[in-house]
């Protein structure tokens, strides 16, 4: 069966078709790299699969059936993360919160919720944010933190949205490694959006490329091409191989970094997170 | 030894001294519920950054309670109908005003502008007035105690059954969406109870001060500790001490009860930002 299944869909947005009659089937245990320019739909693709927004036609399905909102087999973190600038809240507490938050009523914690968010933290290489206050972490202990909190309760599909963001080289490529450890391990489908491919190219079972309203699935030799990506970016795209990299470059620069840069220009509402770990290649 | 107990004896007389007037106590018990209440509820309001629109609610309670007073009603049914129908206004319409603050301030004006207006209709009530904006706790009566006290129970009871989601939605939106937390409910609901509790607050400092029981205590607490629930009984704690200690400062020095409340509110919260951070100390060499 297919964990995510778009069939013919149309996903509106503001009146805008941020994906027009898409269709494409990942199967399970893949790790999927969603790329594509800004507001190509990468978000988007995923709040339809979370049950926020539902297509305008054809079907989206997830394991099967119509996404759910607050489906627990669904592992998600989100690109805006609106971290609050003075939020001296425990990491514990932190991820507590999210466990049976949709619930009315007292916080509360069993021991069982408790011991799972520490193994959970282990997992990760984590186990020392449990005690340790938001506001005092770093870009990349929070983006781990935040990796742990999507992993908790077993999920059966992660959708990781922008989760290099923020991140200094090193740590991208160790959250990489964590995610694709901790998935393989327990044969979790990803969907781990991102800006740039190449350092996802080790890692990647497919790649979905989303660009003017279209969604292509495949290889990374079969999507990443210039005919299929100048389609998608609606522009003349050449792609570039070199050194066991990747460049899709238009008229002669690298869409890939002015994307990259230009996603920093503008500000997400995340407050102060953003001025930790940057690094620019 | 003789000291200490002179000591004591002296604490005692000057206590039951206190005690003896009825107006003391009234003004002990009605500052006490209400204190407790402000510090739980300050507490999500820190913790939501929405300390603004708390501050917002009590303004317009002020066009409330002077508007209540002209058609012959108690002021605090005003305020409680006003900063009530503004904070649902506010939760509902959130969504729709990109720039809140500014929003928010500008409906707060024109608020504080009816007041003015229903004041001046009202003229036999200048005292009325400066207790609004100011608070006179020294003047509760028993009546207002009971009501004080129902209005908290259900403050604090209706907080209680949406703290989780509240929680939630506050530390992670995105996400808390994404789980079907129900983003609009919850902080309207949230908006709500802060009217409620604004409307009791500002019965004890009045609505210029609300900040000091509301974000004073609270925004200390959070400084001090990290978890929730001894967030939440620091917050509170505070809240009652400041709010005793300056009805008794007040009662041995002629000093309005409101200003001693805030400068206490004011010294707990700079004494809480000088404080050593507590989990910084062990941590400070962690590798960057």
């Amino acid at each position: 069966m297919n964990v995510v299944e778009l069939d013919h869909a149309t996903i509106t947005l503001g009146g805008r078709a941020v994906l027009a009659d898409a269709s494409f089937a990942i199967g399970p245990g893949e790790f999927i790299g969603v790329l594509g320019p800004n507001g190509a739909g990468k978000t988007t693709l995923m709040r339809a699969i979370l049950g926020l927004l539902a297509p305008s036609a054809g079907h989206v399905r997830v394991f099967g059936n119509h996404p759910q909102r607050g489906d627990r087999a669904i592992g998600y973190l989100p690109q805006v993360r609106t971290v609050l600038p003075d939020l001296r809240v425990r990491g514990l507490d932190f991820i507590a919160s999210s466990m049976h938050g949709e619930r009315w009523g007292l916080p509360s914690l069993s021991r069982a919720d408790k011991s799972m968010i520490e193994a959970t933290l282990d997992s990760v290489g984590a186990r020392d944010l449990a005690r340790r206050p938001l506001s005092e972490m770093s870009g990349g202990e929070r983006q781990r933190l935040l990796l742990a909190q999507a992993l908790i309760g077993e999920p059966k599909l992660l959708l990781l949205d922008e989760p290099l963001i923020s991140l200094d080289a090193r740590h991208q490529e160790v959250a990489i490694a964590v995610v694709r450890e901790v998935c393989r391990e327990r044969k979790i489908t990803v969907l781990f959006s991102a800006h740039e491919l190449n350092q996802l190219l080790g890692t990647l079972d497919r790649v979905l490329y989303l660009g003017n309203g279209q969604a292509v699935l495949g290889t990374v030799d079969e999507v990443v091409t210039g005919p299929v990506l100048s389609r998608l970016f609606g522009t003349d795209i050449s792609v570039v191989r070199a050194d066991g990299h990747i460049f899709v470059m238009s008229r002669g620069r690298d869409v890939e970094r002015v994307e990259h840069a230009h996603d920093h220009g503008h500000d997400h509402g995340h407050h102060g997170h953003h001025g930790h770990d940057h690094h620019h290649h | 030894m003789i000291t200490a107990i002179t000591a004591i004896t002296a604490t005692t007389i000057i206590i039951t001294d206190m005690f003896q007037y009825q107006f003391m106590n009234n003004a002990f018990a009605a500052a006490g519920i209400v204190a407790v209440v402000s510090g739980v509820v300050g507490y999500f309001l820190v913790m939501r950054g929405q300390t603004f629109a708390g501050h917002a609610l009590s303004h317009i309670g002020f066009a409330g309670a002077t508007g209540a007073g002209l058609i012959g009603l108690a002021p605090l049914w005003g305020l409680l109908g006003f900063t009530l129908a503004a904070g649902i206004a506010m939760g509902v319409l959130s969504e729709r005003i990109s720039n809140r603050d500014v929003a928010i301030g500008v409906v707060l004006a024109l608020a504080l502008g009816f007041g003015l207006l229903f004041l001046h209709y009202y003229t036999s009530f200048a005292t009325q007035a400066t207790a609004l904006l100011f608070g006179n706790v020294l003047a509760v009566d028993r009546g207002m105690i009971a009501t004080l006290a129902v209005l908290g129970a259900i403050t604090l009871v209706g907080l209680a059954s949406i703290m989780r989601p509240l929680i939630f939605a506050s530390l992670q939106p995105e996400l808390a969406e994404a789980k079907g937390v129900p983003l609009r409910f919850v902080s309207t609901a949230f908006l709500a109870i802060v009217a409620l509790a604004v409307s009791e607050c500002a019965q004890i400092v009045g609505v210029l001060l609300v900040f000091t029981l509301m974000v004073g205590p609270p925004a200390a607490a959070q400084r001090l500790t990290t978890g929730l629930w001894s967030g939440l009984a620091l917050a509170a704690v505070l809240a009652l001490a400041e709010a005793w200690l300056g009805i008794t400062i007040a009662f041995y020095t002629d000093w309005p009860v409101s200003f001693c409340i805030a400068v206490l509110s004011a010294l707990g919260y700079f004494a809480a930002l000088s404080a050593p951070r507590r989990s910084r100390t062990g941590r400070a060499n962690e590798a960057p």
